[in-house]
Formats: C-alpha cells, structure tokens, sequence
C-alpha cells in the first residue's frame, strides 16, 4: 500500500469516528463546544448589602434552582420556589427501592432494589474539579465516596472482535502501551526519527520509552514476568509451596488495532473523568436533598409553570396544580429566577426579549437511557474481581457501570446495566421501561453470562420521556452557542435564566451550580445599584 | 400500554389501521420492539438500519410522540402527530426529521433520505392523516443542508 492510500485511510477513518456518535465522542465534543475548564468557583458566594424585601421567584428546584433559592434567601431576599415534581432534584435524582416512577405516556415502574440499593438515573459523578459542587457537599455535610471511573480489571469488548470475548482492560491498555512504544523505539533507534529528535534526546527518549512500555532491553514487548507486572499473570504470585508465578500472554498488536478496543483507552485522559472522581453515599440526590432541607418551607412541589409575563415592576408567573391543573394561579416577585429546561420553557408563553425567546427556541434536548439492575448476588466482584469502575462495549448498552458502595459485600448489587447514548438511546427510548430491562439483560449477558441466573429486578429511564424535562441535557450546537448563548445569559428585564443550559459546562451539575451562582451574583448588583441610584 | 395505530374515525383510517398491521413486522408480533440496530463501529451505536417508515416510526418517533402518535402531556408536552395539519406540507416532517425543531434533535445524522422519506411518508398516511403526495428521496435530499448537521 503506498503512502497517498494509507494516509487516506487513515483519514477516511478519523472522519467515520469523528461523524458518529457515540458516547465517548460525544462527551468529548460538548466539553469543546463548552470550552470546558476548571471550575471557576472560588468560594461561598458574598451576597451582602440586599435591600430589605427585594423578592425574588425561582421556578424548579434542581440544583440550579436550589443554590440560587439558598444563597438569595440567606441574603436577605424573600424567596419562594416553584417545582414541578413532588420532590427536589430535578435531574439530581436517585431512584431506591420503593419509588415509583410514571414517564410519558403513563407508563408506570416500581423500583423493586433492596434497602440501601439505587440507581442514579441523572449525575452520577462529580470531578475533583467541580469545585462548586464538592464544597455544596461540605458544606451540607453531604459524606462523598470515590467513584472510579476508571478500572483496569473491568472490560472493553466489541461483539466483533477476540471472538467477541471481553478483554481486560489493563490487558488492552498495556499491549496497545507495549506494542506501540516498542516500535517507536525501533524507529528512534534505527535513526528514522533523527530529524525530529537531537542526538541529546534520543537516548533519553529510548530509556522513557523503555520504561513506560514494559519493554526488555532489547526494546521488545515480549511474554515475560517483567511485562506481567503490568498486565498480570496467567498464575498469580502466591505463598510457601504455591506454585512459581506463570507470566500471560500479550494480545497480538495486529488483533488488537483490528478490534477497536484502543478506542476507549483515551477515556481516563479526559479531564473530565480523569481520577479523583465522588459520588454522595447513598445516592446523588443527597446533595439537592440537603439544600432543600435548609429551604422546604420556601418550596411548593407540585406547581406547573404555564406563563411567564413580566413588566417594569416585576414578574407574575402562572402556574397549575401539576396532577390536576385546574385554574392558573398567580406568584409574583420583584425578579425571577428561571431553571426550567429549556425543552420545557420553549413551550411556554414566556415575556422576554428576541433575543432571548430566539436562544430559548434555539437548542435540542439529548436522548440518553439508563438502566439499573438488581441481581440476587455480586457476581462482578466474586467470579471476576471487578469493583467499581466501568465496562465499556458496542453492544447497545454501551457500558456496565459497577457499584461504588457497599464493595466486598455479601449479598445482592445493583449495576448501571445501561448508559445509552446516540441511535440506541432513541431506540431504548421508543421501548416500554420493561422492554429496556429485558433488552439490558439480555445484552449484558454477552458479557457477564451470569445475568441469566442472577438478574432480579430493574428500572429504566429514558430522558426523552421524563416528564419534567423532555430530554436529558442541553445539546447545544456550536452554531448555537455562538450565536444565542450570550443572549441566553442577559438580564432580560426582571427575568434570568440558570441551568446547565446557562453554562459552557452542560449537563454537569457544576454547569447549573455555576450558572445560578453567575445569575444571583449579577442580579445582586443589579439590585443593590438600582436602589443605591433610587 | 404498546398498541399499534388505531383509528379513531372514518373508513380511510380503518383501513390505514389494516395497513399498518399488515405491513408491520412490529405489530404483527405483538408486544415486541424493533430489533435494535447494531452497531456501526466502536465508537458509533448506528446509523438506525430499520428501512421501512413503520418500523422507524416503531424505533424512534414512539419514543417521544408515543406509539399512538397522539402525543403526551407532562411539564411540557410532545405534539400529536395524528391527525396533524402541519403534515400538510411533506417539506415541514422532512425538514423536521432532518434538522430538529425546537428541544427535538436532529435525525438527519442518523438516517438516509431513504429513511426520512419512509418514516415521513409513513406518518403521512397513519394516524389519521391522509396525504397521498409521497415524499422520495431525492425531494430529501435537496432539503439537507449543504454541510449536513454535526451530532
């Protein structure tokens, strides 16, 4: 093959990946068109000096409407928040054994989970940069506990390739290590790279490559007990009369570029899911819980938003009873804090500007599934020594997430049997909850075989049918970004909007936590200059 | 809970009832869902396979505009697309399935002109809507737009 043919294949290919959508591609194109970064949080927010009385209405409790319920009333504002659901969270949510769960078009679930087992259908992680929301957590006294998402005992498996058998993923990563650094040496060495490489650095790139591949001395890849300290053994080292450790076998590189598995590799690398990631004992919905707690008197569940009229006074918002509607109540405020998801306000009469009537319209809400399964024991920790971390595949489901809490246990779990993005997520989505389950059943079995045996009970959310928000999370185009988010942004009037679609971090909470805190910190001025100019 | 189009009025949307089941492999197996599309490569669950408009009806519009087509009421809504005067125009559902609308995504990444004009004319002629101008493939492809939508 001439190089012209394999340039173009290679490119042909970085297109094809780079076109679809699947999860990881997709993660990693929303944190560019977010142009994400470190939390610019610096500290509890300083609301001093609010003129007495100054109101202010928040509709939806998620955590973007929580923190800015929160802060605004611990600053003196009369604050009152209106919520769709019975419950706050919002997206924040966990589901436990006992919940029941309606999505649209009536159809019902009851979570069956044992006590102390749940499925986060919503967040289920927060990085160590998301400063915004681990000092919520420590300021609540939410307890965390690491999530890692990243296991090197869990699998990558593509249903085409090894025969469809689950690998290991330290036995990818360090044979796609291994191989790669082992040619790249022979190149170093052989002087093809003397162009790019001064002689100075060539032996100390020998040496760094040496080392991070596992390679012998004479730069080879090769079965050894050396190589097994990276991938593991076929017998592992035991005691007394144990016998000798049995190094393992490496993968073949050639198998191993045919099979795609390299594809996930990179994952650990994004800054996003790169350790130390947490998670709330007990849940994700601990964290919106705690702050609501501070507030519940402020806070009317089941109130459904219809109107947002406004004038130079302030804002009259009308709502109805979300079960049985009936006639439009009334909530005024001098100013309005709004978090509904935009797939739901784009619906509603609301008083603003062009500009920000245009950007409200201007975005798509994501089609995502999620699927928890209960099974009667551990079987991922018991027979294969997986805890935590993830499993990634191009089955339909996409991934296995394994259970943070409650590890080594005796007894039964419950596994993330599904986290559903792209083509299968609308797929998953036009099924009943119980064809999902039966679906992530019978997938995952392909690669725990003991799901046939073990699987107990399960629920499925798909966020396209979640009455609330009529999708998962704000898929702001980069079109869209440019030309509408300032104006999503703006003080229009007595309104501003807040949320993870208010924020170049989506569908992350820190984006809404964020948001609201930009939002209250610019209305605070707002008021306190309006009134020292009155 | 899972029921194929029923009509509510008019022998003309009996017999598009009739038509569905007999022409969907979905319906006729009862409580099954399409089969799943398989994946495309690693790192891309799709494109959808599914080719003739009732069974990606079955496979992605149900999910939000639900299996009767009528829609569904929650904080906000989804559109009926039974009985909908905004068919009328076979340009406004292709260019909708295309680019999305509002918080509904793009499809067009997902599906060929193949597929949106099966899937269109499928709702066209279901549901109690009745527009015999069928759209073809061509007539989709001259309303992509040029670049195409980026997932």
């Amino acid at each position: 093959m001439s190089d012209a043919e394999t340039s173009i294949s290679r490119r042909d290919l970085l297109r094809r990946i780079g076109q679809t959508a699947g999860a990881a591609m997709m993660y990693r194109s929303m944190s560019a068109l977010g142009f994400a970064g470190e939390s610019n949080y610096t500290g509890p927010i300083d609301l001093s000096g609010a003129p007495r009385g100054t109101s202010v209405l928040v509709l939806g409790a998620g955590m973007a409407g929580l923190v800015a319920a929160y802060e605004l009333s611990r600053a003196g504002y009369q604050v009152k928040v209106l919520e769709y659901n019975q419950r706050a969270g919002g997206r924040s949510w966990t589901l436990r054994g006992g919940d029941d769960y309606t999505e649209l078009g009536g159809f019902k679930q009851h979570c069956q989970f044992d006590p102390g087992l749940y499925v986060n259908p919503g967040p289920w992680r927060i990085p160590y940069h998301h400063n915004a929301m681990l000092d919520y957590a420590k300021r609540f006294k939410v307890p965390l506990e690491p999530f890692n998402e990243i296991n090197y005992n869990a699998y990558l498996h593509s249903s085409t390739a090894f025969g469809g058998k689950p690998q290991r993923y330290r036995h990818v990563y360090s044979d796609f290590r291994g191989h790669v650094t082992e040619l790249l040496s022979k190149a170093v060495h052989k002087g093809q790279l003397d162009a790019d490489v001064s002689a100075e650095d060539k032996d100390k790139l020998l040496e760094a490559l040496r080392n991070w591949g596992f390679l012998d001395k004479d730069r080879r890849y090769l079965k050894s007990e050396y190589v097994s300290l990276s991938r593991g053994f076929e017998v592992d080292p035991g005691g007394g009369l144990a016998p000798r450790p049995v190094p393992s076998e490496p993968l073949r590189f050639d198998e191993l570029l045919r099979s795609g598995l390299w594809g996930y590799l990179s994952s650990p690398f994004d800054y996003e899911l790169d350790p130390s990631l947490f998670q709330p004992v007990g849940g994700m919905d601990r964290i919106a819980k705690a702050i609501h707690h501070e507030i519940a008197p402020l806070v009317q569940f089941g109130a459904k938003v219809v109107k947002i009229d406004q004038g130079e006074r302030g804002v009259d918002v009308s709502y109805v009873d979300a079960q049985h509607g009936g006639a439009p109540r009334h909530a005024t405020a001098d100013w309005c804090i709004c978090t509904i998801p935009l797939s739901i306000l784009n619906q509603l009469e609301v008083r603003v500007g062009e500009a920000m009537q245009a950007a409200i319209q201007a975005v798509a809400y994501e089609a995502v599934v999620k699927v928890g399964l209960q099974f009667k024991r551990r079987f991922w920790e018991e027979d294969e020594r997986i805890y935590g971390g993830i499993t990634y595949t191009d089955l339909p489901i996409q991934m296995i997430g394994y259970p943070m809490a409650g590890q080594n246990n005796v007894g039964k779990g419950v596994l993330l049997g599904g986290y559903i993005w792209g083509a299968s997520a609308y797929e998953f989505t036009a099924m009943t909850p119980e064809q999902r389950v039966r679906k992530a059943v019978e997938l995952g079995a392909q690669i725990h075989p003991q799901y046939k045996d073990e699987f107990e009970n399960g629920i499925a959310v798909a966020w396209h049918r979640v009455p609330f928000s009529n999708g998962c999370f704000a898929n702001w185009s980069d079109e869209a970004r440019e030309k509408h988010y300032e104006n999503l942004c703006q003080i229009d009037g007595r309104v501003m909007l807040a949320g993870e679609h208010a924020s170049r971090l989506p569908a992350w909470q820190e984006g809404a936590v964020l948001s609201a805190l930009d939002a209250i910190g610019r209305l605070h001025r707002r008021v306190v200059a309006s009134h020292a100019g009155a | 809970m899972y029921t194929c189009a029923k009509s509510r009025a008019g022998a003309g949307a009996v017999w598009a009832a009739l038509l569905v089941l007999s022409a969907s492999p979905v319906c006729s197996r009862g409580d099954e869902p399409p089969p799943l599309s398989p994946p495309g490569s690693f790192f891309a669950p799709g494109p959808f396979v599914h080719r003739d408009g009732a069974t990606l009806y079955r496979a992605i519009c149900q999910g939000c505009h639900m299996p009767d087509a009528r829609g569904a009421q929650g904080a906000g809504m989804y559109p009926a697309l039974a009985a909908n005067p905004k068919l009328a125009s076979p340009s406004y559902p292709v260019l909708t399935v295309l680019n999305g609308r509002r918080g509904m995504p793009s499809l067009g990444v997902y599906l060929s002109d193949e597929q949106v004009a099966e899937v269109v004319n499928f709702v066209r002629t279901h549901f109690d809507n009745h527009y015999a101008d069928a759209v073809a493939a061509g007539d989709v492809a001259k309303l992509r737009k040029p670049q195409g939508g980026t997932p």
